[in-house]
């Protein structure tokens, strides 16, 4: 379904009532259910959209780069605004949230491809190369037509690798790992992975090796080995540079993985906003089911058979967990699944399913080829081996670091020029807005957790607007099932407002710890659970945000009640002034 | 120096149907002994239509959802020490903030209105108009709680709330004693 609907949506630029039938009738489905999942996504489209759309990346680092400006460049060269479609159907103009290239920000999609590093004046001779008809693929890479499509996404794209550590992003030798995992009986390399600690890279840190037991000891005709390419917590972008750099890494983990649990087949689920790695993927896939690396009998193993298809996302946030993620594999809303059951016991078509994240595997593929012991030495207790941190915001040198876990975060700092930082939120969103008297506190899983994304905010930022944006982030990517989630968190946004404006109550504080309590315990998904969390960890690190705007009022009445704007309505209706709140009424 | 006086409490009914005022006279014969306790001031009860003096309790029955009703719940605030609003109209809007459900509209307020008196169905409006009496005041664009308004020290829950609930609250608050409600006294399922 997903595939239809992209290909509908990039053949025609939008999904029209008529496809909708159409797609209804050749699925069997009805039209209301197709159009639930064209509505879900924001690359779907259910209005025309330009011929090109370009969609700014509106997230809070882009902003900072300088991404209102370039938008301001953007609206007057194409001559329309934000969310709109020029009348001669040429431009779309958008803004999305994180597409992954913090490094190099303020940065853009236009159509499949990325521009980066974007200022205004090149947004502007951006906008005029495709006024003149100049495709988006060349506008973004100028002499693109003869370079494979590795060589593309290499240029197209910073690399910014400013740490290599020895597991991934150092010297690899190639198909070792799976060579060992040839030689191996699934359950010794269920042993492997499980003896040398690795856990889910993705951020929630689930034992890798249990994972595949599970999966592997429920009973079942089909299993499933699925990579989760889908990472779209605001400041992660590690995963897309090892899938720039180490994309036959990625799917020899999966085949590892496969082999492992007893799956014949596998998914790739890559975010909609790198489809600009799509083509690079295929090739890699094309070339190893070319050289047996997948298919059937692989490695010459009768009987080893996996192999392995893409699916493309289409911007939803949610579908990085993993049951949204199913349900959009199915073709369905990307609505999380209530747990149990757990994927491993029933998950993509109701098989055991082994959903992972991209840098998971390539760890996996690492394990297979030097053994659970070196992986296992690295780190610390608990947290063994390296991880990929994805740095952004202010500082010297953003990218990606490859490190043992357990560094202390003001060692990390100082590797990537951020030393003067005022707070980095470690983890996203998701994770926690670290002050400079914690900046002592190690990168492990029972410490400082996080999924790679680390980012760094100077002491020029305001952090309540840092807040405000992230509630904001969640509330357009809340997918709706849950009325806490879908109504708390637009409250929360709105109390977080309310401080802004300095219209704050000491007892807000109090509103704001209570809310974000009740939508961390009553929503179904992680998106709920961990959505107040940049409340909550400022509330924690930093009290005098707030305690700075707090307004005790003197009369206790409400001066965030503004009685002007509530009449003004009724005032326009009735063609005539207030008698009470109108001072001049006599006059 | 403390007043050696009789606790003063002022009352009114905002955006409310008088419902919770008829509860509060619900506490029946209890009255008699209320009455010993302490002294109505400003409210529907007395006929005192502005505060002369300050008082000790204000109990607040509907929410806001015309600029008068802001005007007095502020003066209700300012004269009073403690303020209890009473019932769902009071503490959540209720019926009244039916109306903020017009949400998906650019002119609701306007929709309200014409529903209300041209374009219902069951409407008898021979004038085909929208009252407009210079002394009608304003409506406000919605219906706002009191809490939205003015700080609110307690709220008693109900439509209205019975009036033993309410007698109990009363004596609680003038014994110094109040301090909420058990759960199981405001608990509905």
């Amino acid at each position: 379904m997903m595939d239809i609907l992209r290909a509908v949506q990039d053949r025609n630029r939008w999904i029209s009532p008529e496809s909708l039938e159409v797609i209804a009738e050749r699925t069997g489905l009805t039209r209301i259910q197709v159009e639930g999942v064209a509505s879900f996504y924001s690359f779907f489209s259910l209005t025309p959209k330009g011929r090109v759309t370009i969609r700014l990346c509106d997230d809070i680092i882009d902003r900072f780069a300088g991404m209102e400006e370039v938008a301001a460049a953007l609206e007057e060269a194409l001559g329309i605004r934000m969310g709109e479609t020029s009348r001669d159907g040429a431009f779309s103009l958008d803004r999305t949230p994180c597409i992954g290239l913090c490094d190099q920000a303020p940065a853009a999609m236009i159509n499949d491809v990325v521009v980066t590093n974007l200022t205004p004046d090149r947004a502007r001779s951006i906008a005029a190369a495709l006024r003149a008809g100049t495709p988006p693929e060349e506008v973004a890479l100028p002499g693109c037509g003869g370079l494979t499509p590795a060589e593309r996404v290499q240029r197209m794209v910073a690399g910014n690798v400013r740490h290599a550590g020895a597991s991934l992003l150092g010297p690899v030798p190639a198909e070792a790992g799976l060579r060992k995992a040839l030689e191996m009986t699934p359950a010794q390399i269920i042993d492997t992975v499980e003896a040398s600690g690795l856990r889910g890279c993705g951020g929630a840190g689930f034992v890798t090796g249990r994972k595949w037991r599970f999966a592997a000891a429920e009973p079942a005709d089909r299993r499933f080995v699925i990579c989760n390419a889908d990472e779209g917590e605001p400041g992660t972008f590690k995963d897309r540079v090892l899938l720039v750099e180490r994309p036959h890494l990625l799917i020899e983990g999966m085949t590892i993985a496969a082999r492992a649990v007893g799956a014949a087949e596998g998914i790739l689920y890559l975010r909609g906003e790198y489809a600009f790695l799509r083509d690079h993927l295929q090739v890699v896939i094309d070339d190893r089911r070319a050289k047996g690396q997948l298919g059937q009998g692989i490695g010459g193993v009768p009987g080893f058979d996996f192999d392995l298809r893409i699916q493309m996302g289409a911007g939803a946030y949610i579908c990085g967990e993993e049951g949204a993620l199913i349900s959009s594999c199915e073709g369905l809303p990307g609505e999380p699944k209530t747990r149990p059951p757990f994927p491993v016991n029933r998950g993509y078509l109701g098989f055991p399913t082994v959903v992972n994240n991209v840098e998971t595997f390539c760890h996996a593929a690492r394990i297979l080829d030097r053994g659970a012991a070196w992986f296992h030495a690295m780190g610390t207790e608990g947290s063994h081996g390296t991880k990929l941190f994805s740095v952004s915001g202010d500082c010297l040198n953003p990218g990606v670091y490859e490190l043992p876990y357990g560094l202390e975060l003001a060692e990390l700092l100082r590797l990537v020029g951020g030393e003067d930082a005022a707070a980095v939120l470690v983890g996203g969103p998701s994770g926690t807005m670290v002050d400079r008297a914690n900046f002592h506190r190690r990168l492990t899983f029972d410490d400082l957790a996080t999924g790679g994304a680390v980012i760094v905010f100077s002491p020029r930022r305001n952090l309540l607007e840092i807040v405000e944006y992230y509630l904001s982030f969640f509330v357009h990517e809340s997918c709706g099932y849950c009325t806490p989630c879908r109504v708390g968190n637009v409250f929360l946004q709105q109390a977080i407002g309310k401080f802004r404006r300095g219209l704050a109550n000491p007892e807000d504080v109090e509103y704001l710890r209570d809310l974000s309590q009740t939508i961390i315990e009553t929503s179904r998904c992680g998106l709920g659970q961990t959505s107040p969390r940049p409340v909550l960890t400022t509330l924690d690190n930093f009290p005098l945000i707030y305690s700075a705007v707090i307004k005790p009022s003197s009369d206790r009445v409400r001066a965030s009640f503004d009685v002007q704007s509530a009449i003004d309505t009724a005032r326009k209706l009735a063609k005539r002034r207030s008698y009470i709140f109108d001072r001049d009424f006599g006059e | 120096m403390i007043e050696d006086r009789k606790p003063r409490i002022a009352t009114v009914s905002l955006a409310g149907c008088f419902g919770c005022h008829m509860a509060l006279l619900d506490i029946d014969e209890r009255l008699m002994a209320l009455m010993k306790l302490v002294e109505f001031d400003r409210s529907p009860l007395t006929d005192i239509k502005t505060f002369t003096r300050r008082c000790d309790i204000g109990i607040i029955e509907g929410g806001c959802c015309n600029e008068e009703n802001v005007e007095v719940l502020r003066e209700f605030r300012r004269h009073c020490d403690v303020l209890v609003a009473i019932g769902q109209c009071a503490i959540m809007g209720g019926l009244p903030a039916m109306r903020n459900a017009i949400m998906h509209s650019d002119a609701a307020l306007r929709e309200c209105l014409e529903e209300a008196y041209i374009t219902g169905p069951y409407i008898r409006n021979t004038g085909h108009a929208i009252p407009n009496d210079p002394a009608l005041p304003l409506l406000l664009d919605k219906v706002y709680p009191c809490s939205d308004v003015v700080e609110i020290d307690h709220q008693i829950p109900g439509c209205a709330p019975s009036g033993d609930i309410i007698f109990a609250a009363l004596t609680g608050l003038l014994s110094g004693k109040f301090r909420g409600f058990d759960p199981h006294l405001i608990r509905f399922d």
